[in-house]
């Protein structure tokens, strides 16, 4: 139970996918002007890891990883199809980002009107896909802790999003020398919340 | 080469820079900015993969249903990351430890899948290809700059190589550890963009 809490806290605030590793800030800079939406892209962004993060694990350890087809019999011992990796993931990513388009909109028609301009946008969202190398990188030892890792990086982007809105809505009354209005004044802010979250870079569990 | 040609080429280095106008491709950027070294490679290896994606999708344009055309275009990008991937290992193993999965990341590239969409699925193949190549150099344009700053009053160093003289920290100066942070980075950029459109007014936000 600890170890899934520490994977958690540890990917939402010391490993936070947008301040620490600036995944997903295409999306995150274009979005962030309206806290309503700007939450509406974080849930779906959660939702997308949650789904991604385990296929793409059980892929890994039982498709591409060297021996990792062992199962099939002993013929596929030596097979190593770890290069083959970026392109899996990919294609799982996107297909199951045009699945749950298709799922969601017959399903759920009122949250698919909210956040259908920007669920196909979450295919390329890095953050996505970024989920998925560190997963494989990091070799968690069980799907539990891969999963408790996608929902806490999902969580941490949902976070880092809904607050940069939040300042950018306060943002609009205050008096900003002209050349660096919008995109310039966007990167210092994000920049200060990334020093921020350092702070918590700190903590050791 | 014609006039048209050399826009198409040489206005993503300044007026229509992919990063501080267009507002593509800084995802996975910014991580990589720390040392040149790195930074040249990564720029190198992104300018390759969206010249010649955007070379074989032209090619194939009119043959591609549009319903379809996100997980083709991801396909084309993913095939050609995985041969740049490969090609890093085998002749530059140290960088493309220090790249990571930032390698893997340029498939997500908002410059990669911009540049398709908006340019590439609409125009000749030898205008998509100079596209993409004037892209990818105002991208490494870009992290060729922020790199320089960072490497040069981070660590002292330029490409590994001390630079800044030994009579300096002598006289009590020190590396500024504040550089090498990621944060750094975005506000070295926000400068960047600041002076750029202090010059170019058409380019200010209302």
């Amino acid at each position: 139970m600890q170890e899934y809490l520490n994977t958690f806290i540890r990917s939402v605030f010391m490993e936070n996918m947008l301040f620490t590793y600036f995944l997903g800030m295409c999306s995150f800079l274009a979005i962030s002007k309206n806290v309503r939406t700007a939450f509406g892209l974080g849930v779906a962004v959660t939702f997308v890891l949650l789904v991604t993060l385990p296929v793409n694990y059980l892929l890994d350890n039982y498709v591409l990883k060297a021996g990792a087809l062992l199962w099939l019999g002993n013929v596929f011992e030596g097979v190593d199809l770890s290069f083959l990796s970026l392109i899996i993931f990919i294609a799982v990513v996107a297909a199951t980002v045009q699945l749950l388009e298709m799922v969601i909109e017959h399903y759920l028609p009122a949250l698919y009107n909210s956040l259908g301009i920007f669920l196909p946008l979450i295919a390329v969202n890095c953050a996505i896909l970024g989920g998925s190398l560190f997963m494989q990188q990091k070799e968690f030892p069980t799907i539990g802790i891969a999963t408790t890792y996608a929902f806490g990086s999902g969580v941490g982007w949902l976070l880092a999003i809904t607050g940069m809105a939040a300042i950018r809505d306060k943002l609009q009354y205050s008096d900003i020398p002209k050349p660096l209005k919008g995109l310039g004044i966007a990167f210092i802010i994000t920049a200060l919340m990334g020093i921020g979250f350092m702070s918590f870079s700190g903590i050791k569990i | 080469m014609t006039e048209k040609d050399k826009l198409i080429l040489f206005n993503p280095l300044g007026k229509n820079n992919p990063i501080t106008v267009q507002m593509l491709g800084i995802c996975s950027a910014l991580a990589v900015t720390s040392k040149l070294e790195p930074a040249f490679i990564m720029a190198v290896s992104v300018t390759a993969v969206i010249a010649f994606s955007n070379l074989i999708l032209s090619l194939i344009r009119n043959t591609i249903p549009s319903r379809i055309r996100i997980i083709v275009q991801l396909l084309i990008v993913a095939a050609l990351v995985t041969v740049i991937n490969e090609i890093l290992k085998a002749y530059a193993y140290d960088v493309s430890k220090q790249l990571s999965v930032f390698v893997g990341l340029i498939i997500t590239n908002c410059i990669v899948m911009g540049r398709l969409e908006a340019f590439a699925l609409g125009n000749r193949p030898w205008a998509s290809f100079l596209d993409g190549v004037g892209n990818g150099l105002g991208y490494a344009v870009l992290l060729v700059i922020v790199a320089f700053f960072r490497e040069l009053f981070g660590s002292g160093t330029l490409w590994n190589f001390q630079v800044m003289p030994q009579s300096f920290y002598d006289a009590g100066y020190c590396n500024n550890g504040l550089m090498i942070l990621p944060p750094m980075a975005l506000i070295i950029i926000a400068c960047i963009i600041w002076i750029q459109r202090s010059r170019d007014k058409e380019l200010q936000e209302k």
